[in-house]
């Protein structure tokens, strides 16, 4: 049951819902979208369940054609999206006719868009989840990045009345702009030295030259740790590693799962999608937050969603 | 018979760390033991069946756990965390033995060799000779952390990690050893490769070892 034809497949296009979560102690990356809350509101805006699967496209988009009428949402990274030739509007759900084109054209914000579509997009299951892992070639489209002639299917018929034209305001919308993470100090805060640690929270850093799905190797100032090695212990997306050449590294959705690097800092849940924007180039900083302060950005940001999901019923 | 060294020990003191805001890391030690171990895997096994956890991964010596912040939060699970941990950790089952064939012949052997003042084929010789336990499986699909390494073997790891490392690599660092079951950035030395496939995705779970595994390695041709 195709829905959408690839004719270009974009720089890196992957089909990608919610990741696999359980799959982590047997060493396999939670994956899954980067910017899992513009994963969210593109589901809800498409009326889907938040889980289910999209696209996710980096740096650019891809062409698509309608191979029959469909509901889909574009969000996250405004890469300037049209349909036919024509502006579409990001973050709300648009019709897309038999024959119609998606096409996008320069990269205006962001660096991840998420493309949703009602009744969610089919892709191989992998230890309980659609997402592409393409080091292990599981999951999503035959576990790689979409190609031109790909067939994208639905993973059902769209339930319950389509509605186009349902939006998610911008100030309901992370501040992707502001390249602030905020960040509760990691466990292993004490190994840095005076200096590295007012470094850490003052200083700007860039994302280096390496930085994909696994994790974005920062530029800036060197970070001295004092100390022994670690034994390795489990990790998670948005902590920020320090290997011993002192160049961190913030740890995203395909992360390795254990470690024995010091843990410096972890960005909070309410920051991930800011991150998730980040290319090579972009600088950004970390500030310091509280865990009483991270879990009411958390209920603000997710408040949004709620509210979304909500206006749906 | 006597009971099992792990349960004669008092129960360790656990330390707990947030991770950010939807997880934590659990410290019961820093030392590479496998009584420490046992009890790792054994917390994490006791969260794992919690509501309010989401997963619960053991490190050598630590359960990294994830949770869902809508039903709790860093302070109360600590403390639900601490008691559990002065539980006594259930008598442990002896793990699988597997038998490695490996060929020593890596990109970094003459380096550790002559760091270390040993021969390479002393270093193949000290590597094979103990049989390993799994402390955990992590970092990436199919990697299991195994030791204790011989002391006479033990360095660092790299400054500045590789880019990638071929799969089958069989590396070092620290008191630890592992087999590379993908092509991945790593920062261990890798001293011989091996046929042995840990990373199995057409199985579920998709890793040839668990943690609490037996592994010995042999020198092979190849």
């Amino acid at each position: 049951m195709s829905v959408l034809r690839v004719i270009e497949p974009g720089l890196f296009t992957t089909v990608q819902d919610l990741g696999r979560p359980n799959a982590i102690s047997a060493g396999v990356p939670p994956g899954g979208a980067m910017d899992r809350f513009a994963h969210r509101a593109a589901n809800l805006l498409v009326g889907n369940a938040e889980g289910d699967a999209g696209l996710e496209c980096t740096l650019n988009g891809p062409t698509l054609v309608a191979t029959r009428s469909c509901l889909l949402a574009i969000t996250g990274a405004d890469f300037d999206p049209r349909v036919n030739g024509q502006p579409v509007p990001g973050w709300t759900g648009i019709f897309l006719g038999v024959g119609d084109r998606l096409t996008f054209g320069a990269r205006r914000s962001g660096g991840r868009a998420y493309i949703a579509v009602a009744g969610g997009i089919q892709g191989e299951r992998w230890l309980g989840s659609l997402s592409t892992y393409l080091l292990a070639a599981r999951g999503g489209m035959h576990g790689r990045n979409l190609k031109a002639g790909d067939e994208i299917g639905l993973a059902r018929e769209a339930g319950g009345p389509v509605v186009s034209g349902r939006q998610l305001p911008e100030r309901l919308r992370p501040r992707y702009e502001d390249h602030t993470l905020f960040a509760i100090a990691g466990p292993h805060i004490r190994r840095l030295d005076a200096d590295s640690r007012s470094a850490l929270f003052g200083a700007a850093f860039k994302v280096g030259r390496e930085a994909d799905r696994m994790g974005y190797r920062l530029d800036g100032p060197r970070l001295a740790m004092l100390g022994d090695e670690l034994l390795s212990f489990g990790l998670t997306a948005g902590a920020v590693q320090v290997p011993r050449g002192g160049q961190p590294i913030l740890l995203m959705a395909d992360h390795q799962t254990a470690g024995g690097y010091p843990v410096v800092a972890t960005v909070v849940s309410a920051s991930m999608p800011v991150a998730a924007q980040l290319l090579p180039g972009d600088e950004l900083q970390f500030a310091e937050v509280t865990l009483e302060r991270a879990h009411q950005m958390r209920l603000s940001l997710a408040s949004a969603l709620v509210a979304q999901r909500d206006s749906l019923r | 018979m006597p009971p099992p060294r792990s349960n004669r020990r008092p129960a360790p003191r656990v330390r707990t760390f947030p991770l950010g805001d939807t997880a934590l890391l659990a410290e019961l030690g820093t030392r590479l033991d496998t009584a420490l171990n046992t009890r790792a895997i054994a917390l994490a096994t006791a969260l794992k069946k919690r509501r309010d956890v989401r997963q619960a991964v053991a490190g050598y010596a630590t359960v990294t756990v994830h949770f869902d912040p809508d039903q709790t939060n860093h302070d109360a699970l600590s403390a639900a965390i601490k008691r559990l941990a002065a539980k006594r950790p259930p008598m442990e089952e002896p793990g699988r033995l597997h038998r490695i064939p490996v060929v020593y012949e890596g990109p970094d052997l003459e380096e550790v060799a002559s760091r270390l003042g040993l021969a390479p084929e002393r270093v193949a010789e000290l590597h094979s000779k103990p049989i390993y336990r799994v402390f955990l499986v992590g970092f990436v699909p199919g990697w299991a952390y195994m030791g204790p390494l011989p002391e006479e073997l033990e360095l660092p790891r790299r400054h500045v990690p590789r880019t990638q490392v071929p799969a089958g690599s069989v590396a070092i660092a620290g008191r630890q050893t592992g087999i590379y079951p993908l092509p991945t950035p790593g920062g261990w030395h890798l001293i011989g490769r091996t046929s042995v496939k840990a990373f199995l995705p057409d199985r579920d779970p998709p890793c040839l070892f668990r943690a609490g595994d037996r592994v010995k390695f042999f020198a092979s041709t190849r």
